[in-house]
């Protein structure tokens, strides 16, 4: 008999942590009326590799505040995340964080 | 009614007869908006997925299915335009197909898990091209209930209202 391995988490850095020297660039989720609740949540695990409470926790700061920063890193690494937000449905853009 | 479920290896979808031609044909609309990007021979750069285009599109649909990717910098945007929509209009014609496939699997459609994630996908983008059309709000389910039923947006209403709980149900199943 065996069980089912626990998800893993990829490893990316922690958004919020102070890594702004290497790490200057930002994926943001912006709030949108069509979405729904829990495929943004499904997305945010899916895509980034997050476990649930995490998504969760960036999908509802998405819907309170209207947006959200997903991922940090360089400009191509967020540009490829956007592009793969999109493909997803998702409303997302890449910025300098500032 | 429709029911989805969580079966070994995948899900399961049951339709009725009028809610698979629905989702059909959303998924044929969704085909024909998308629209035909072949490149034309000697156009290299189309080969390899890279597009003159950097303006983001007229139509408000396409606009929210390719939205800019930069907000303060309209030439990185239509950079990035250029390097990923064609990609993109790729894959979400791809996903529209494997949905129309699936379709003809019979009333009850079971689909392993790359194809159940595609469903959501391309059911979401549906979702996407309505929920613009209907310009809808966080308020639209007030909206709806108020609509006159002569209304023609109400069968529209209805449709979107219907795939938004497929599209729940679908996302309980695979998660």
């Amino acid at each position: 008999m065996s069980t089912a391995p626990a998800p893993v988490e990829l490893e990316r850095p922690d958004v919020g942590e102070d890594q702004s020297a290497d790490r200057p660039w930002l994926a943001i989720v912006w709030n949108d009326p069509i979405n729904l609740m829990s495929y943004v949540t499904y997305v945010f695990q899916t895509v980034f590799g997050y476990p649930r409470p995490k998504a969760e926790k960036l999908m509802l700061d998405v819907h309170h505040k209207g947006k959200a920063v997903v991922a940090n890193g360089t400009r191509e690494e967020m540009e490829r995340d956007v592009e793969i937000l999109h493909s997803y449905g998702l409303w997302a853009t890449v910025k300098r964080d500032d | 009614m429709s029911a989805v479920k969580k079966v070994r290896g995948g899900v399961s979808v049951r339709l009725e007869a009028e809610e698979a031609a629905l989702v059909r044909a959303l998924m044929e609309q969704l085909l024909e908006l998308l629209g035909q990007d072949a490149p034309g021979p000697g156009d290299e750069l189309a080969a390899v997925g890279i597009s003159d285009r950097t303006a983001p599109p007229d139509d408000p649909v396409l606009a929210r299915l390719f939205p800019d990717a930069y907000q303060e910098d309209e030439r990185a945007a239509g950079e990035f335009r250029r390097y990923t929509e064609m990609g993109l209009r790729d894959g979400k014609r791809e996903a529209a197909r494997t949905v129309l496939k699936t379709l003809e699997r019979g009333r009850e459609a079971v689909l392993d898990e790359e194809e159940a994630q595609i469903w959501l996908r391309a059911l979401n983008d549906v979702r996407l091209a309505l929920g613009t059309r209907l310009d809808i709000t966080e308020e639209w389910y007030e909206e709806a209930a108020e609509l006159d039923p002569r209304d023609p947006r109400a069968p529209m209403f209805a449709a979107y209202d219907w795939l938004t709980m497929l599209q729940e149900s679908l996302v309980r199943a695979v998660w």
